[in-house]
């Protein structure tokens, strides 16, 4: 049989392992971490005292049985911990392991690339202290740390209240949950998703908590900008009426909720769409995550879903896989697998509804702010390169011009606010201003290792 | 055992509230000696011990990292052989020389 690869270790890419391993396959599983998981379900290390039961709350038997699925099968498929996925030409991955640069042919492909925090730039952003929202979750799981010694958490995501209960569990001192979202937009969305409320009854159910608490929940308000000078001194806000007030930290957790990994796909031949509810262009791909030739996406890669979709659709990927290699599938049909996975992708539309991108943020950016930060290039930078006589009205020229998302993060964390800017500025609807295209290397890797791609 | 007080306060950016059993590492940061423990990563060991990791070469402004978890690229640091590598994956391991400024590292670039 064919070498089937999986790239990505958490929920999804998990699955996916086990359903090709149960139907007689062995496939290579290559996860840029160190210990699987991903990021939501991250094992924590051996030596660090952590309680996870408590961390992972509802969760807690979820992420057990996700780990212990993985121990069983660990000696039943060929996992390749550490090794990050560069490049994808030819139906070859260009892989760096260890800092050795090599290659992986394969026959076919599902890509569980996960996803990373969507962010909208404020003033101030780039100050040392302020850290991304999923970010701070990570570092308590993988290190037990908190990210600072007073903390505010800002934005709007159904994340915000989950990862606030977290830090107040863990003992951190937090100045304030601050969301963007007005409660009553919550609730709203709380009796129009019927279908699967859990997450939102329980984003009540915290909030609850860190009010009785004493932290105050400020809802509804409009983030003005991360004051400091060399490092967080806190926060300023506009709330209520027009009132503002200045919340004192020396941390803050920052997010918009998530934006799938999609750049192996698109360098795998994936097509985009450009999803009017999440505001992001999102791969094509049928309900089971085909997505071309021999190539499948799953997981909040795909479109964003949750850790319980991110299973279901690794497992429905796999599936797909082996109808097409004219293999039988084991166990599970699925007929069920796709009415899950679209059920929950659902409440997710519904969630990014209710939490809503601050699209109107973008356009009220002062010139001044940072939105590159990589490059360092202003929001400014970017309308006074609109504006110039015969100035690009796409966001991929935008770039080259203004270098806004060509550093090394590749436009994962301004590439979002950046297509807002441009839309904005041409005074276009924001699907029509292009889509930022990536290239090879995919993340930053030794000069070493890109001259093995020339040859 | 590395005995990194627990109680709640830091004198760097991270605050850690999980106690961690392991070898102590030595390493230097910048020249500077610093303590760790097996299994913390160079992240840590930074923003446990102080508030930023590296100055923007665009405007020098300070940076301490963003996404914490490998996509955001902004917590590289070099090892003494002059290799770049970014803090919040690689683990810290005893007798590494870490610096913030690849000038200063063993090689340039």
């Amino acid at each position: 049989m064919a070498e089937v690869v999986i790239v990505g270790g958490g929920p999804a890419g998990i699955r996916a392992a086990s359903v090709l391993v149960e139907a007689g396959l062995r496939p290579v599983l290559v996860d840029e971490g160190r210990r699987a998981g991903g990021q939501g379900y991250r094992a924590p290390a051996r030596n660090l005292d952590l309680d996870m039961k408590g961390l992972m709350g509802t969760e807690a038997a979820k992420y057990a049985r996700l780990h212990g699925l993985f121990a069983s099968l660990r000696e039943r498929f060929d996992y390749r911990q550490g090794t990050l996925v560069w490049g994808i030409h030819e139906k070859t991955l260009h892989i760096l392991a260890d800092g050795i640069a090599g290659t992986m042919p394969y026959d076919a492909l599902i890509l569980a690339t996960g996803a990373t925090d969507r962010i909208m730039p404020l003033p101030g952003w780039t100050l040392p202290g302020v850290f991304t929202l999923g970010g701070a979750q990570v570092i308590l799981k993988d290190q037990g740390c908190l990210i600072g010694n007073r903390i505010a958490f800002l934005g709007s995501s159904p994340l915000l209240l989950l990862a606030a209960f977290q830090y107040h569990k863990s003992g951190a001192s937090i100045a304030a949950v601050v969301d963007t979202t007005p409660f009553s937009a919550k609730l709203t969305a709380l009796r129009n998703l019927a279908a699967s409320p859990r997450t939102l009854a329980r984003g009540i159910l915290y909030r609850a908590a860190l009010r009785r608490a004493g932290i105050p929940v400020i809802e509804g308000a409009t983030p003005l900008a991360i004051d400091g000078r060399e490092r967080v001194e806190g926060v300023r806000i506009r709330y209520g009426r027009g009132r503002e007030r200045f919340i004192s930290c020396d941390a803050v957790a920052y997010g918009h909720g998530l934006k799938p990994e999609t750049q192996l796909a698109e360098l795998a031949g994936a097509r985009f769409w450009f999803d009017p509810v999440f505001r992001l262009w999102l791969p094509e791909t049928d309900a089971d995550g085909r997505a071309g030739p021999d190539l499948y996406l799953a997981g909040d890669g795909m479109a964003i879903g949750g850790a319980d979709a991110a299973e279901a659709s690794g497992a429905l990927a796999a599936h797909a896989l082996l109808a097409d290699r004219g293999r039988p599938s084991p166990g599970q049909e699925p007929a069920r697998l796709r009415r899950q996975v679209g059920r929950l992708r659902r409440f997710q539309r519904g969630l990014a509804q209710a939490f809503a991108w601050p699209v109107a943020q973008a356009a009220a950016l002062p010139d001044e702010t940072i939105v590159c930060r990589c490059e360092a290039v202003t929001a400014g930078d970017i309308r006074a390169a609109i504006r110039a006589p015969l100035g690009p009205r796409e966001v991929n020229r935008v770039k080259a011009l203004t270098r806004c998302g060509m550093g090394r993060c590749q436009g994962r964390f301004c590439g979002p606010a950046l297509q807002e800017i441009v839309a904005a500025a041409c005074g276009e609807p924001v699907a029509d201003v292009g889509r930022l295209r990536v290239q090879a290397p995919v993340k930053p890797i030794p000069l070493h290792a890109a001259s093995e791609l020339e040859q | 055992m590395a005995d990194q007080a627990l109680d709640g306060t830091s004198k760097g950016q991270f605050v850690r509230v999980a106690a961690r059993r392991g070898a102590s590492l030595h390493l230097t940061v910048d020249g500077d000696p610093v303590e760790a423990v097996e299994g913390d990563s160079l992240l840590a060991v930074l923003l446990l011990n102080g508030r930023a990791v590296r100055h923007l070469e665009f405007g020098g402004e300070p940076r301490a990292g963003f996404c914490l978890m490998g996509a955001c690229q902004d917590c590289w640091v070099w090892l003494s052989a002059g290799e770049r590598v970014r803090a919040c994956t690689t683990p810290a391991a005893d007798g590494m020389a870490v610096w913030t400024d690849p000038e200063r590292s063993g090689v340039h670039g």
